[in-house]
């Protein structure tokens, strides 16, 4: 075979090249008309969209659209409550999820394939199918307040949280992982004495960055997210999520830079954790041909 | 001892001197208009503090929600048993929410509402549920130069277009050769627009999305021989290119009117200003057409009612008697624009006195306005119709999907058992 002129290679690099700015073009250009269109005008949005204007920050540009964000919602409380209430689930969920999994993976315990096998069958189990019974449930579970014990979650951050800390797709993907890794650790951790628990949190932990990211990040997106469990709980308008809140800009005139402005500040936390996370997030796609 | 004694005194005599303030029973009450236009929660917020301030036995307090997600957290509150004292409530959805027992009819006489826009009264089995501060009309935008140019005769209340007359203005504007298209229907706002202004459409033609004589079939009125007429008619309009159809861009239903894309506009007086403001003494709002059985308007906006589940009903009750006096009217009328519920009120506006910028709107809304069908199933029957209007502008068949309409809108009150009427 006869070896590729440095043309020839110039070419094919350049052609490779060509089509990922393509690509990647595609995928940033909704991100680039959000940002944009957040510094204009509703009127000028509107007409800019039939041009390549849409893409580009001219015309009357100002960050107006920001301050009269914050003048028609709580934009501040809303991101507040939503990292909140997402934080803390997520950070439960993987606590709890990758136990389950490691129990599922490692542990011999009578009817445990039956039972990964019910989790699982819980994925094709949409929220909106269980949400009415979820909310008379909650509706009628105690807390213990200041005031001693009341009756009703609703109006809370915990009633945001607690039906969110297990999930059976993140189960499931501890369960995958856990099933790829070698059975010498495990073995090798008991010889030496390490009780279960031991093995999990100091052998098999430590090794499951890929997967903790990849569950992070998913349950991240589900919960940052969420609009119908919300609505249905938070009456009160302290603890209302981002996405509730973006129904504040949808009016009988919506003014569509607000709309791009509101929703530039609520994609900012999402970007960032995604970040933050990205290198074992895209090992961990990589290595167990997940598709997230 | 005497320290102990001295404590206890001081407790009991300021126990004793809060009484009357802790008296105050809290009254709830739920309102769409969170994010909405901040004048309007300002006059709640007025009108609120002024009743908590002009009596000691009832105190409110207000929590808003987004209008599109307000519905939905009323139905949840009713599940959980969690609704408030006070609600307010879209005029058709109300009948839904009173049969569904989320709302109790109004402890007031209804004389005292004797002089108000009949749109503004929800009824439901004979008995009024809701009262509103304000209503809404729909009028034909046009400006008074394009028509004089083109021969078109303005017209009147007294003297609307009738259908020959008002198709072939739209033939006559789109042979001019100066407009994008002769009308805008605004076909891109696909939600309650739909039945709020075209039902009235084909109720001018003489059909109707159910049967009001009965409300037990939609069989006959929305697909009888005058449905099929104005079907034929609505989608000649997308054929002949007279109007945008419903992959209108919102942006061009937006800006269209004002920069002369379109030469009419079927539009709301909540969008009157900006037009007026650009065109000045040329721009018109003119009455709907006169299909044949009439020209026909849409009514009733929100309205306030009271919770089935309220322990407080006298309560809510005195605040809507207050809430509704013709002053509060007025100020949320000069707040929002909307036109208040009474001619008096009118009077007291700056838009709808006589001589005002919008008072044409007053007029259409008191001689023009049908409410949307009073019935429970109006919910369900407004996404059939406005899917079926939107498949018909699409090219569907006219009389096959009127047919299929009816079909549903008829089989829904039979599974409903006739919703209770």
């Amino acid at each position: 075979m006869p070896s590729r002129t440095p043309e020839t290679r110039a070419t094919s690099l350049f052609m490779r090249y060509a089509i990922l700015v393509l690509v990647a073009l595609i995928f940033v250009f909704p991100l680039v008309f959000m940002l944009v269109s957040s510094l204009k005008p509703s009127m000028q949005l509107l007409s800019d969209t039939s041009s390549i204007r849409a893409f580009l920050p001219v015309g009357d540009i100002s960050l107006d659209n920001y301050t009269a964000s914050f003048a028609r919602a709580p934009v501040a409380l809303f991101i507040f409550n939503s990292i909140f209430v997402t934080s803390v689930t997520v950070v439960l969920n993987l606590v709890i999820c990758s136990m389950a999994g490691f129990s599922f993976a490692f542990l011999d315990w009578k009817g445990k394939d039956v039972m990964l096998s019910i989790v699982i069958a819980t994925l094709i189990v949409p929220l909106e199918t269980i949400a009415i019974p979820l909310l008379l449930v909650v509706n009628n579970l105690p807390w213990i307040g200041a005031d001693g014990i009341e009756w009703g979650w609703l109006n809370s951050y915990r009633v945001q949280i607690v039906p969110f800390l297990s999930d059976a797709l993140t189960v499931f993907l501890f369960v995958q992982y856990f099933r790829d890794l070698p059975r010498d650790l495990i073995e090798a951790a008991r010889i030496d004495g390490a009780s279960w628990f031991q093995i999990y949190a100091k052998v098999i932990m430590p090794i499951s960055g890929p997967v903790i990211a990849t569950a992070a990040i998913l349950r991240f997106l589900a919960m940052y997210n969420q609009y119908l469990w919300p609505l249905m709980v938070t009456q009160s308008e302290q603890y209302r999520p981002v996405m509730v809140g973006l129904q504040y800009f949808f009016q009988l005139n919506t003014d569509w830079g607000q709309v791009m402005a509101y929703l530039s500040m609520i994609t900012v936390p999402v970007l960032a954790f995604y970040l933050a996370l990205q290198r074992a997030f895209i090992t961990s796609i990589a290595s167990t041909g997940i598709k997230g | 001892m005497g320290r102990f004694a001295k404590l206890t005194g001081i407790l009991a005599l300021t126990t004793a001197l809060a009484g009357p303030a802790l008296a105050a029973t809290e009254l709830s009450m739920w309102y769409h208009g969170a994010g909405g236009d901040s004048a309007e929660r300002d006059t709640f917020a007025r009108i609120i503090k002024e009743f908590n301030e002009s009596q000691s036995d009832w105190e409110v307090k207000l929590q808003a929600f987004p209008q599109i997600a307000y519905n939905d957290a009323i139905t949840a509150a009713a599940v959980a048993g969690k609704l408030p004292d006070i609600i307010d409530v879209d005029g058709p959805i109300m009948p839904n929410w009173a049969w569904s027992k989320y709302m109790q009819p109004l402890p007031i006489p209804e004389e005292k509402f004797a002089k108000f826009l009949p749109g503004t009264l929800g009824h439901w089995d004979g008995k009024l549920y809701s009262v509103g501060l304000w209503d809404a009309a729909v009028a034909m935008y046009a400006r008074k130069s394009v028509l004089e140019e083109n021969g078109i005769r303005i017209p009147t209340l007294d003297k609307p277009w009738t259908l020959e007359e008002f198709d072939a203005a739209l033939v006559k504007l789109k042979d001019s050769g100066k407009f994008d298209y002769p009308l805008d229907l605004a076909m891109n706002d696909k939600g309650e627009w739909y039945p709020y202004a075209f039902s009235p459409f084909l109720q001018s033609f003489g059909g109707d999305i159910v049967d009001r004589s009965t409300y037990k079939t939609a069989e006959g009125a929305l697909n009888g021989e005058a449905a099929v007429k104005f079907g034929n008619w609505w989608q000649s309009l997308f054929e002949r290119k007279l109007a945008p159809g419903t992959s209108q861009d919102t942006a061009d239903h937006d800006t269209g009117f004002l920069e002369g894309k379109y030469a009419l506009q079927w539009n709301g007086n909540w969008a009157a200003l900006k037009p007026l403001d650009k065109f000045g003494d040329d721009m018109l709002f003119l009455p709907a057409p006169d299909f044949g059985h009439g020209p026909k308007i849409g009514a009733a906006s929100w309205q306030l009612g009271i919770s089935a589940s309220s322990e407080h009903a006298d309560g809510a009750a005195k605040f809507i008697e207050f809430a509704t006096q013709d002053k509060y009217l007025a100020a949320f009328s000069n707040a929002i624009g909307l036109i208040p519920a009474t001619a008096e009120a009118a009077q007291m506006t700056e838009n709808y006195k006589d001589g005002g910028k919008l008072a044409v709107f007053y007029d259409l809304s008191a001689k023009q306005a049908l409410v949307r069908p009073v019935t429970p199933g109006y919910v369900f029957a407004a996404k059939e119709f406005r899917k079926a209007l939107s498949d018909i502008a699409d090219g569907a068949d006219v009389q096959d999907t009127l047919d299929a309409a009816a079909d549903a809108i008829t089989a829904d009150i039979e599974k409903n058992s006739g919703y209770g009427h």
